[in-house]
């Protein structure tokens, strides 16, 4: 079936308007040879169909809905108000496109300014943009703003080797050909180590530092040394933090942070198997004009109503074009809408509440695991939500057991930390009761003795 | 002080709401680590309802494609289905964590895998990943491999990137974010590639060419595979922006033309919403010599299937991948939502819908050039660009623009592509009807004739809509890009 | 439009004082970015300079631009100042919107008061 509105008749009627007989006479511009092949896909279905062969393959996953998690490592499952989508699922939000039309758009832009002005609230940043695809191309685009920023004179960017595996990756990625150097980038490197140990890492060439706070390993150190370090030798400083952490923590803008990113999915938005998510992206305003992505600012309309428009669009590729910072063009509109419905809800308590039941829940899981005979705790660390646990067998091994009891363990480490063989990252939010946290230890204790 | 006509979420806050409660704790508490707590949590205080309230308020100041005519040039605004709000939110899709064990979510890997596998055959590539998160995401995936793949034959040199000067500004911005150098092309009289300008540009110092086609004057180069012949011969290769597929679906293959790697946006041809600018979705496909230089991982067969099982699908990494270009694996969400809309139209009907989205361009383009002059008039694809300028008067493409507001229509693109005077930037898509566009045509015709008559109701249009002309210089130049609590709150 | 006689102009709209040495934009560029809300230099002092070299970097409102050396010198002193009042560009192009001080400049090729405003004014149509 199509969408398409137009009979027969009006197709006719259209056709001679325009002054062809037929619809293919349209198309005599496209070389003969290759035109109109015959594409080879499967009948088309009705909805009645594609809704039960929808349904079907979604059956084909084992979800959430049935598995108790302890996964994390980059995206969390946490509790969504139902509110949340109640919002996103308004025509008026998610069939409008980027608003370009402030007085058609007030909606969008409000939202977005409302974002930016929630996440300032969190990191204790100055300013925030509208929102970048995910946490690590944040981390991405916050290279691209101290390279220009230093106008590509620095070269080096200096990253923890406790940053996201992943968001490692993409910095290697979307830096590979620029002439940066990335150091610190290491698997290898001594993990027991705090930020500090970085410090001996940043020279005079140095554009960036770049933590993660709480880090990969769930373990929040204090990076105010480090920052301080790195702005002696003149370079800037990027914080990715956990936006639900956040609640808790001394923000990355009192430690000292120039940028602070990072994944927004957290925040009342679904693990959909790994997108779309939110990379947020805040930063201090002497920086505003280096920063990617879109801007919303306040502004009056000639009734002389408070209004919202996109600003400081000059800095962006429609208009410089190569010499934009970044080719980002669209945000993560509707994401950001869910974070910033989510905030609205939970709000100054409920984030509080939320991010207490992590640390309150994580901390007797670990407390519970460590004391499990084989097992025990990796780092001594304060943590979050999440922490290493060391298993006494190959962590995929323990995951296959623990599935057979509809639990779903953590991340094995040892595929990005060659050190950590047999270690498991562990994530207890709020949506994990103690009777789940028991249920873990009493199958991993019989794994142990198996 | 302007008035207010919506307060904040910051000016609706109230101290002591809150819109929900979690359940208490069920385990012993762990002492906080003090020294590491931060002060006070800024955020507003609001019951549900008040939450609520305020964005049906807000979503009451939106146009949107559920509400009326969209034809945002370049953007394809086509209506977006019901039923693939519904299936992207099945728990079984919606639901999973993308680290866990691949036995656990086969039916996500066999959906990504067969939408690859659709992709491919749409639009004549080796292979797909669908990792890249939007169509400028996908470009800079694209211009990545590009140069990788020079470099894996040793060819260093290479450094200029040929871009036409139609193309969207992202395909600059891509290029230039590598440290590559823009070679701008022209266009030639009927709005095609300038094939003597290409020519002189190609040499052993060019990446490729970002090709868009058709190209944002909504016209089919009418030298396409002269063009790539001329790229290719330099030893370049053409990358195809896949912006403006949605007039290609069934009608012909970008790798049949001999384009080397092309980004689909699912948001714009396979019907997954805008969201207000985002989540994208820019899958790339790749012809077989570039296949191994995809982003990491793509999902393939990790072991074939017997006649009693079925295959096993899992991820894999191209032998020279550029890498990952984000965390994870894409925007499954949108892939679910494209996958539904391309099981439901099958091959004919992904014809049909290149077929009325050209059909629909070419006729408002016959109902409207006799009032506003068309620069490259001729048979265009899925949309056209008018010049928004009428002889006699000092209207401009922005006035126009903000008078179709009060006629409740969505105004087309302005001032794109550059080429272009005062452009408008027409595209209807395939989900309208008859009704619509004419009454779009009629409204731009009466819009003209008001133009001599009373050109300032131009002028100052908007009339009919909840807010006026905006003050951008305003916005510019005091900066005011967030809100707080207000001081009564605490601090 | 204000072309003051003393000065030599660029094709690329910037304007040269030989009696101050100092570079900035034209009246004619400001007009035809509108508002300016962000300027950048991107040299600094003891900088040498070679004719065509990028400047600084100017957004407006709605435009870009670059502003490029119209002459080869040496770069004595940067307006500072102007990073915080990006819009004196517009107020006062010859004055307070000064952008960079040269010395040891060469001047040639640039173009009078006169050709330049010809130049303006074939642009206008």
């Amino acid at each position: 079936m199509t969408y398409i509105p137009i009979s027969p008749m009006e197709r006719d009627a259209m056709l001679k308007t325009i002054g062809v007989k037929t619809i293919d006479e349209l198309f005599k511009d496209v070389p003969a040879k290759h035109r109109f092949p015959e594409l080879k896909l499967p009948a088309a279905v009705t909805e009645m169909e594609a809704a039960a062969d929808m349904d079907d393959l979604a059956l084909g996953n084992e979800s959430l809905r049935d598995l108790v998690s302890f996964l994390g490592a980059g995206a969390y499952n946490h509790y969504i108000p139902a509110v949340v989508d109640h919002i996103l699922r308004r025509g008026e939000f998610y069939t409008a496109y980027t608003p370009y039309q402030p007085e058609i758009a007030q909606g969008t832009l409000q939202a977005i300014f409302e974002y930016q002005s929630l996440i300032t609230a969190l990191t204790g940043m100055e300013v925030s943009n509208a929102s970048h695809y995910d946490g690590a191309t944040a981390v991405a685009e916050a290279v691209n703003l101290a390279y220009a920023q230093f106008r590509g004179k620095r070269n080096r960017v200096v990253i923890s080797p406790a940053v996201h595996p992943q968001y490692r990756a993409v910095v290697r990625t979307y830096t590979q050909g620029m002439g940066i150097e990335l150091a610190g980038d290491d698997a290898r490197a001594d993990l027991e180590a705090g930020p500090e140990a970085l410090g001996a890492l940043v020279d005079d060439n140095t554009a960036l530092v770049i933590i993660q706070y709480p880090d990969f390993f769930g373990r929040i150190h204090d990076p105010a040394a480090l920052i301080e370090q790195a702005h002696a030798r003149g370079a800037l400083v990027c914080v990715a933090a956990n936006p639900t952490a956040l609640a808790l923590l001394k923000t990355p803008g009192e430690l000292g942070a120039d940028i602070v990113v990072g994944e927004g999915q957290p925040l009342g938005i679904p693990l959909s198997y790994g997108g779309p998510y939110l990379g947020f992206f805040a930063t201090r305003r002497q920086y505003v004009h280096k920063m990617a992505g879109r801007l919303v600012g306040e502004t009056e309309d000639n009734r002389g109503q408070r209004a919202y428009v996109l600003t400081l669009t000059a800095r962006e590729q429609h208009i410089k074009r190569d010499r934009a910072t970044s080719n980002i063009c669209t945000n993560q509109g509707l994401m950001a809408l869910a974070s910033a419905v989510y905030l609205a809800v939970v709000g100054r308590s409920g984030l509080r509440q939320v991010a207490e039941l992590c640390f309150h829940k994580a901390h007797y899981a670990a407390e519970t695991l460590g004391k499990l005979p084989g097992f025990s705790l990796c780092f001594s660390a304060p943590f979050f939500h999440e922490f290493s646990l060391c298993c006494p067998k190959p962590v995929q091994e323990i995951n296959r057991h623990l599935l057979e009891h509809g639990i779903l363990g953590g991340y094995d480490l040892g595929q990005d930390y060659p050190a950590l063989k047999d270690h498991m990252l562990l994530a207890v939010t709020e949506m994990n009761t103690k009777d789940d946290i028991d249920a873990l230890a009493g199958v991993l204790a019989e794994v142990c003795h198996g | 002080m302007a008035k207010i006509i919506e307060p904040t979420l910051f000016e609706l806050s109230s101290p002591g709401r809150t819109g929900v409660t979690f359940p208490q704790s069920d385990v012993p508490p762990a002492s906080l680590p003090e020294n590491l707590l931060r002060g006070i949590l800024p955020l507003p205080e609001l019951a549900e309802v008040d939450v609520v309230r305020h964005y049906m308020r807000l979503s009451g100041f939106n146009y949107s494609v559920d509400a009326g005519f969209y034809p945002l040039g370049s953007c394809t605004m086509k209506y977006n289905p019901k039923i693939n709000e519904d299936t992207a939110r099945l728990p079984g899709f919606a639901a999973t964590h993308p680290l866990q064990p691949i036995e656990t979510v086969q039916g996500n890997l066999v959906m990504m895998y067969t939408l690859q596998e659709w992709l491919k055959e749409i639009a004549g590539f080796a292979a797909v990943s669908l990792q890249p998160a939007a169509g400028a995401h996908g470009e800079l995936t694209g211009v990545l491999m590009m140069r990788a793949y020079h470099h894996s034959r040793g060819d260093a040199k290479r450094k200029k990137m040929l871009i036409p000067d139609s193309a969207h500004g992202t395909n600059p911005a891509s290029s230039g974010m590598i440290g590559l150098d823009i070679v701008q092309i022209p266009s030639d009289a009927r709005g095609n590639v300038d094939l003597a300008s290409l020519r002189s540009a190609c040499d052993d110092s060019v990446v490729g060419l970002m090709l868009t086609n058709p190209n944002t004057l909504g016209l089919f180069d009418e030298h396409v595979e002269e063009v790539i012949r001329i790229v290719h011969e330099c030893g370049g290769l053409v990358y195809g922006d896949g912006a403006n597929l949605n007039a290609l679906l069934g009608i012909v293959r970008p790798g049949d033309l001999g384009i080397d790697l092309m980004h689909f946006n699912l948001h714009k041809t396979f019907s997954t919403p805008h969201g207000g600018g985002g989540p994208g979705s820019g899958p790339v496909g790749a012809a077989a010599h570039l296949v191994d230089f995809l982003p990491a991982p793509i999902v393939g067969i990790v072991e074939e299937g017997t006649s009693e099982t079925p295959p096993l699908y899992g991820f894999i990494d191209p032998a020279h991948s550029i890498g990952r270009v984000k965390a994870f694996h894409g925007h499954v969400g949108m892939i679910v939502r494209a996958f539904t809309y391309i099981a439901m139209h099958g091959a004919d009907g992904l014809r049909q819908i290149a077929e009325y989205a050209v059909l629909n361009a070419n006729y408002l383009l016959a109902r409207l050039r006799a009032t506003f002059p068309v620069p490259y008039d001729r048979i265009c694809m899925h949309e056209f660009v008018a010049e928004g300028r009428l002889a006699g008067t000092d209207i401009r493409a922005l006035d126009i623009a903000k008078r179709l507001m009060d006629y409740d229509f969505h105004p087309p693109t302005n001032y794109f592509p550059l080429i272009v005077h005062e452009a408008l930037m027409i595209e209807p898509t395939e989900t309208e009807n008859k009704a619509t566009l004419d009454a779009f045509a009629e409204a731009l015709i009466k819009i003209a004739a008001e133009a001599r008559t009373e050109p300032q109701l131009l002028h100052e249009a908007p009339h009919k809509t909840p807010f006026g002309r905006m003050d951008d210089v305003k916005a510019a130049r005091e900066l005011v890009l967030c809100c707080w609590l207000p001081p009564q709150d605490g601090k | 439009m204000n072309i003051p006689a003393n000065l030599k102009y660029s094709k690329s709209d910037e304007w040269y004082d030989p009696a101050s040495g100092k570079i900035g934009l034209t009246d004619y560029a400001q007009s035809q970015l509108s508002d300016i809300v962000f300027v950048e230099v991107l040299v600094s002092a003891g900088d040498a300079l070679e004719t065509g070299k990028t400047l600084a970097s100017v957004e407006s409102v709605k435009a870009a631009a670059e502003t490029y050396a119209p002459v080869k010198g040496k770069v004595v002193a940067v307006n500072e100042a102007l990073s915080g009042t990006p819009e004196v560009l517009n107020s006062d192009p010859y004055g307070a919107g000064w952008m960079v001080q040269v010395a040891e400049a060469d001047a040639s090729g640039m173009l009078d008061a006169e050709s330049y405003s010809h130049y303006c004014q074939e642009r206008e149509h």
